[in-house]
């Protein structure tokens, strides 16, 4: 296993942040840890890569712990943050070499590298502009190629694709693909699930700090919920006319929109449609995805009561 | 917790490489202000003083004022500088996914904040050779002690912005401790003529005070035993700061 975390808790002081996680990462694998905002997404990572002290439990990367070979691992792997951290007043050539210099990198071994990541992400035509020029776009990418100028065997995303526009989250994650089949093991933490279901051989689900689901995105998806989705807008009471009989557990409710989960979505629209008479009300059928899972196993509500 | 030479330098380097950028508008002020400060206060005040501590009033304050350069020089780096680092930009906290460690940071940080009191006041210095202000070679001695003036006050300053809630302390820190240390620390009149008994005693708690009269005998060629207590102050404070610097380092930064 590259990471390796057993019973791995952070509490700040009354407040658990990270409650009793087993993570096993094996080498090689694109793993994603889903979550919503606030679930201990990012502590779980900073405890992985050391600068957030566990309260209990114990996490191994590369078979060593990370307490006590804080330098050993950490030259070993890299972190793209959420937040860019950039030298705005350098070019992106400049800051490769700065970042490169932190992991001990000389030249000419230092430029090589920079040169390398510069055309890896695609920052040829702006690699000598400073980078408070660049875009959103440019900037992100500048990021990931930081956390690869040491040619990490662990590469630790936090939200890489918040914030950006599809054509650059496309690139990105065929980056990361190829990565991943040069045989690095990247970490990714997103609240995507479609970035997840995309690029993720596997996942663990957190919220409120505990993993409450993990495996293939696949294997989630048949485990927890039938196969095919129908997307509807109704009201409750008229929930209760059109679906009575059906269990609650293959329903889900986001405000007005019901989504229902079901082997066969045809004899369901039969249903639907016998019930509706004159307008014919617009329903979507879907393929089930992570998504779904997701919602069902974190609510859809956006404060949840203790 | 351990520290490396080599990471520490690499931070050192980072700050390098944006000062390469902006160094030829960052040195001109520190050219133009000793100009100003000799002319108002030590030739136009001066006119009206025909000597103090034995020489004329221009060569009383010049040495002072190389240590008042190397403190301005240190404390902007450690105060503003480190704390939109720190919190506004995460510098650290991207250097904390490499090697380096919290440690590394710190002794980065305060060599770099040490290297610019160098720029300062090796810079003052200069103009105050220019003017003849400085007998040689005795007043060379100051050239090794602007570093340690330097790193003083990047120990002080560091400590201060690990510690603030918001960067508008600041204003604090500039009008409250370095001004009235620039106005009341041996630079512009003889402390120890106008204090007496307790007054004199606190006096010695000032922390720009030591490098001032260390520079001061320097200019002047003559050393006392009080040489020997203002290193001891400057060399032991430091590392009191110092350690108390590391503390904070490693709660701002991990946790």
């Amino acid at each position: 296993m590259v990471v390796e975390t057993r019973e791995l808790s952070k509490k700040f002081g009354d407040r658990v942040v990270v409650d009793q996680v087993d993570l096993d990462i094996p080498s090689g694998v694109c793993f994603g840890v889903l979550g919503p905002n606030g679930a201990g997404k990012t502590t779980t990572l900073r405890m992985i890569y050391g600068v957030t002290q566990p309260t209990s439990g114990t996490i191994h990367v590369f078979g060593m712990d990370i307490t006590k070979n804080l330098r050993a691992v950490r030259s070993r792997l890299g972190v793209t943050l959420q937040q860019n951290v950039l030298i705005e007043a350098l070019s992106p050539k400049e800051n490769l070499q700065v970042f490169g210099r932190y992991h001990l990198l000389r030249e000419p071994e230092l430029s090589r590298r920079a040169d390398q990541l510069i055309d890896f992400l695609e920052l040829r035509s702006h690699a000598e502009v400073p980078v408070r020029q660049l875009s959103g776009g440019f900037q992100r990418r500048l990021s990931i190629a930081l956390s690869l100028i040491n040619a990490p065997e662990l590469l630790i995303l936090d939200e890489p694709t918040t914030g950006l526009d599809p054509a650059v989250r496309l690139a990105l994650w065929s980056r990361v693909r190829e990565l991943r089949e040069a045989g690095t093991t990247v970490l990714i933490t997103t609240h995507y699930m479609d970035e997840a279901q995309r690029l993720c051989d596997e996942v663990a689900i957190i919220a409120a700090g505990k993993v409450i689901g993990s495996g293939s995105p696949a294997e989630l998806i048949v485990s927890r919920l039938a196969p095919e989705a129908v997307e509807l807008d109704c009201t409750p009471s008229e929930e209760a006319r059109l679906f009575d009989g059906l269990g609650p557990e293959r329903r889900l409710r986001v405000g007005r929109r019901l989504m229902l989960y079901v082997q066969d979505a045809a004899g369901l629209i039969a249903r639907i449609r016998r019930q509706d008479e004159g307008d014919r009300r617009p329903v979507i059928v879907r393929p089930t995805n992570l998504e779904d899972v997701f919602l069902s196993l974190t609510g859809t509500r956006l404060e949840t009561n203790p | 917790m351990s520290i490396s030479l080599p990471y520490a330098m690499s931070v050192w380097r980072r700050n390098a490489a944006m000062y390469k950028r902006t160094w030829k508008w960052n040195i001109l002020p520190n050219f133009f202000e000793p100009v100003f400060y000799l002319f108002s206060i030590g030739v136009g005040v001066g006119a009206y003083i025909s000597q103090m501590g034995g020489t004329s009033y221009l060569g009383f304050i010049a040495p002072g004022l190389v240590c008042v350069a190397a403190m301005n020089g240190a404390s902007f780096e450690v105060t503003y500088n480190i704390y939109v680092r720190l919190v506004f930009e995460k510098t650290y906290d991207a250097m904390l996914t490499t090697p380096i460690e919290p440690d590394d940071i710190l002794a980065g940080e305060l060599l770099w904040a040490a290297t610019r009191s160098c720029i300062y006041g090796g810079c003052f210095f200069l103009v105050l050779m220019l003017f003849g202000l400085t007998p040689l070679p005795s007043s060379l001695w100051v050239l090794l002690l602007i570093p340690l003036t330097g790193f003083l006050f990047a120990a002080i300053g560091m400590v201060f912005s690990l510690r603030i809630p918001n960067i508008d302390m600041f204003s604090f820190y500039f009008t409250l401790f370095l001004t009235p240390l620039f106005l009341f620390s041996d630079v512009f009149f003889p402390l120890k003529e106008r204090l007496t008994g307790g007054w004199l005693w606190l006096a010695e708690a000032l922390p720009l005070l030591h490098p001032v009269r260390l520079a001061r005998a320097s200019f002047r060629g003559e050393f006392s035993l009080t040489v020997l207590w203002d290193l001891a102050y400057i060399l032991g404070m430091s590392l009191i700061l110092l350690l108390w610097a590391r503390r904070g380092v490693r709660d701002r930064l991990t946790n």
